[in-house]
């Protein structure tokens, strides 16, 4: 079998006194998705900024297909077929969405070619009416819409999404599961997500996330009767 | 699509104005006012230098004037030592522009924050500042040509058509070759903000972080915007050697970058025609009132004709009050009056 | 040997006269962070203070350490109100306002003054050291920044305002958490690194003159040495002006003055390539 897609091994960062990822070993193979969930502050951001190149691990490696990405940087790594949806949406707020669109379909793309992903994504992503509008301006939910749109215009083959369904209507969610549905039949993803309906209905595979460490990695329908998960995350959260 | 129509039709009307200016000022004016008007030119196309770097690749350069200063001392030394004008033109861009590749590659390969970059240009243009005003013995000298230190370099030898070195550009043709240079510049400038290039650059002011994780590295399209710029800069510093056949070290001083912010932030950033009618109404504005002072010290007079008094308000008034500039500002104010039309306010 | 004593007091002159121009730059940038492109200015207006006061007869030495900080400070007080107070947060914005205020500055002191250099005759005469002779003002202006270095530190340690503005230093917040009124702590640190940068134009005044333009020949200068020493106010303006003063000195002994300068600048900005976050960015972290 060849080198798995991503690959951490004995990854950690740390901040001054405090550790907030610690020894995680993680593997994900092509064209899988994964769901990433743990309280807040568990480190599953940090994770993502680890594997995005945005922070550079102060222990431990990632590896992409078996080539060691740890000290790349964020264009690099991007370069390399990983894109990222940030938890609050980061987009380019003083253009249009074509532009924004436009920007990120150019990178991998030449010629006449942008403007028809620029255009299939615009249909994809349900922001054709709007292709004209300053991003800036738009509401938060469709501004979380161009974010993705943005990352899935340059073609990634892995896509990392950061709470993809905060802060959406049932009807956005429901589109949002049917587009992650629909990116994971070419693409590998992984999810950091709380919405526990949402992971049900993406997801295979659950890895939990606790105190900077992996908790515990197993099928969702497993995971939601593990105890101990129940005890640091959901149990909380049904409490509440 | 109509925000490209009415981005060609802008294109068009600013051509058209240009090239009015180019046909009728010789023919209506005095040669005095022909003279003025071509320094004007000269000196709106550096504003458009800093006008990319700055309102468009979100780079606050402190020390424009650097690259200005050192076209028009490259362009000096090396005519005086060759006598025929095409090579020293050339290096009038490049030498600047290779100095912009140095600094800039220290400075945005060395992930220096925007403020320090401010103080960082500032810093090298007191630096060049000092080492050529210092440079007044005869012992400092670069081929046949003195450096003159505080006392200039006069006496430069005029452009040339180039490779015919006995057909020199006098001054009437000096305000053709400048106004035709200032078209040439915004219009190049049009084409490259328009090109992918030109929108990676938007793009990286937008969202740095953003552009990084699409796989663009924002420190080669910095380090590119900001070379242009130099080169830009470094082509109206020979222009204006040309125009005084003379140069001094104060065209490397802050007063002169300050000049520079001034006009781009007056007319707007993140548009080109804007630092283009800063740059003239500024200096239309303190030539007139300079001229108007009857005298130094009279009182409110001495207030009136203070230059550095009237740019430091006008530098701080429009930061508090303007802080987009006249023409973004008015751009808004159009599409607020007319909404539909908002996408043509660029 | 006299003439190391004599180099080793020119050294410890221009560190003095470094640490003396920028502390009060280092506490309005180290505190509000807050960039004041018309530091220069504020000094020339200190020196101008002092050199009015005594030519109306006032004792120079109140004019010089009294009246000028007086002034520079009250002066502070109305930029940061009328200007950098709506800037906030504004760093660029900030910068650009203030290089407007200080061409507003020279333009205002041009009309008023002249375009003229004028002077203060240096107090205290000279000694000798062997062969060559020194003006015991260079002493006092030596022993003026050792003792405004240690007034910051003291009043930074041992007063309420130093700790709302130590607080104000880590985070913004801590100042109101403390029941403090941050604009109130920002006027007041404003004011105060005004003053003390009249107070520094005044003691210069005797030694370099003052006139209009003069700013330009110190703003750099201040800034590097406040950047180059980092976050903590006393110990970064001591070292970097340790740093930068000893270079610019011993470039100025081995070549010309000029050139010594033009050290002094280089030497900075391969320094903030090295340690942007400056010495005590580095080194010293717990200090103030």
């Amino acid at each position: 079998m060849s080198a798995p897609l991503i690959e951490t091994r004995g990854l950690g960062m740390r901040f001054g006194g405090v550790q907030a990822v610690r020894d995680v070993d993680f593997v994900l193979a092509e064209r899988e998705l994964r769901c990433l969930i743990g309280p807040n502050g568990a480190g599953k951001s940090t994770f993502f900024k680890m594997l995005t190149g945005q922070l550079h691990p102060t222990s431990g490696t990632v590896s992409l297909r078996g080539r060691d990405i740890s000290r790349a940087e964020p264009h690099e790594i991007a370069r390399l077929g990983v894109g990222i949806k940030t938890q609050v949406p980061s987009v380019f707020d003083g253009l249009t969405v074509r532009e924004n669109l436009w920007i990120a379909a150019a990178r991998t793309n030449r010629g006449a070619r942008i403007r028809s992903v620029v255009d299939a994504m615009l249909e994809q992503v349900g922001l054709a009416p709007v292709a004209s509008a300053i991003v800036g301006q738009l509401a938060h939910g469709q501004r979380q819409w161009v974010e993705l749109g943005v990352v899935l215009s340059t073609d990634p083959e892995l896509v990392l999404l950061d709470e993809p369904a905060a802060g959406m209507t049932d009807r956005e969610v429901a589109r949002t599961v049917e587009l992650v549905r629909e990116i994971n039949k070419t693409k590998a993803l992984i999810v950091v997500e709380h919405d526990i309906q949402f992971i049900r209905k993406i997801a295979s595979k659950v890895t939990v996330f606790n105190q900077g460490a992996v908790l515990v990695e197993d099928d969702v329908e497993a995971i939601l009767h593990n105890p101990t998960v129940r005890d640091v995350y959901l149990g909380k959260k049904v409490a509440a | 699509m109509t925000a490209r129509a009415s981005s060609l039709a802008g294109i068009a009307v600013v051509l058209a104005i240009g090239l009015a200016v180019l046909v009728l000022t010789p023919r209506l004016f005095e040669l005095d006012v022909v003279l003025n008007v071509t320094v004007y030119m000269i000196m709106a196309v550096l504003a458009l230098s800093l006008g990319l770097i700055w309102g468009f690749g979100g780079i606050l350069c402190f020390g424009q004037s650097a690259f200005f200063g050192l076209g028009a001392y490259t362009y000096a030394i090396a005519v005086m030592n060759m006598g025929e004008s095409t090579l020293p033109l050339v290096l009038s861009v490049v030498v600047p522009a290779v100095f912009a590749a140095l600094l800039g590659y220290f400075i945005f390969y060395g992930r220096i924050s925007d403020v320090y970059l401010g103080v960082i240009t500032l810093t090298v243009t007191l630096i060049l500042f000092n080492s050529v005003n210092s440079t007044a013995g005869p012992e400092f000298h670069i081929g046949s040509a003195r450096l003159g230190g505080f006392n200039g370099i006069p006496g430069i030898p005029a452009l040339n058509v180039p490779f015919f070195k006995d057909w020199q550009v006098d001054l009437e043709g000096m305000f053709y070759l400048a106004t035709a240079s200032l078209l040439l510049v915004y219009v190049a400038l049009r084409a490259l903000l328009a090109s992918r290039f030109g929108r990676v650059i938007v793009a990286i002011r937008e969202n740095e972080g953003r552009a990084q994780l699409l796989g663009y590295d924002p420190r080669v399209y910095k380090l590119a915007t900001f070379v242009i710029g130099a080169a830009i800069a470094g082509y109206a510093g020979c222009l204006f050697a040309n125009w005084g056949n003379f140069v001094s070290p104060t065209i490397f001083g802050l007063a002169q970058s300050a000049q520079i912010i001034i006009w781009v932030i007056v007319g707007g950033r993140g548009t080109l025609v804007g630092p283009i009618v800063g740059c003239i109404g500024i200096q239309w504005l303190t030539a007139a009132l300079g001229a108007n002072a009857p005298s130094e010290t009279a009182g409110w007079a001495a207030l009136v004709g203070n230059v550095p008094l009237i740019l430091g308000a006008i530098l701080i008034g429009f930061v508090l009050l303007v802080p987009k500039g006249i023409l973004p500002t008015l751009g808004d104010l159009a599409a607020q009056l007319t909404p539909r039309r908002a996408k043509a306010a660029r | 040997m006299d003439l190391v004593a004599l180099l080793a007091i020119q050294v410890l002159y221009a560190i003095a006269s470094l640490a003396l121009i920028s502390v009060g730059l280092a506490i309005i940038f180290g505190m509000m962070k807050v960039i004041n492109l018309a530091h220069g200015e504020f000094l020339m207006l200190g020196g101008y203070a002092a050199i009015e006061a005594n030519r109306y007869g006032i004792n120079i030495w109140i004019a010089m350490l009294v009246v000028a900080p007086l002034v520079v400070g009250a002066i502070g007080a109305i930029v940061e109100r009328t200007i950098i107070r709506w800037l906030y947060g504004r760093m660029i914005d900030t910068m650009l306002a203030t290089w407007g205020l200080s061409l507003f500055l020279v333009g205002l002191t041009t009309a008023v003054f002249g375009n003229t250099t004028v002077g203060l005759s240096a107090p205290l005469g000279s000694f000798e050291i062997g062969s060559y002779r020194v003006s015991a003002y260079t002493l006092f202006v030596i022993a003026v920044a050792f003792v405004t270095l240690g007034g910051v530190l003291a009043m930074l340690r041992f007063t309420r305002l130093g700790l709302v503005a130590r607080g104000a230093m880590q985070n913004a917040n801590m100042a109101a958490a403390l029941g403090v009124n941050p604009n109130r702590v920002y006027s007041v640190t404003f004011a105060a690194g005004a003053a003390l940068t009249g107070l520094a134009g005044g003691v210069l005044a005797p030694v370099s003159g003052v006139f209009p333009t003069i700013g330009v020949a110190y703003v750099a200068k201040s800034f590097i040495t406040v950047i180059g020493g980092g976050a903590a106010i006393v110990t970064g303006t001591a070292t970097a002006s340790a740093l930068f003063g000893a270079v610019n000195q011993l470039a100025t002994y081995a070549t010309t003055p000029v050139f010594g300068e033009v050290a002094l600048l280089a030497a900075a900005i391969v320094l903030i390539r090295l340690l942007p976050q400056g010495i005590t960015g580095r080194f010293f972290r717990r200090s103030l």
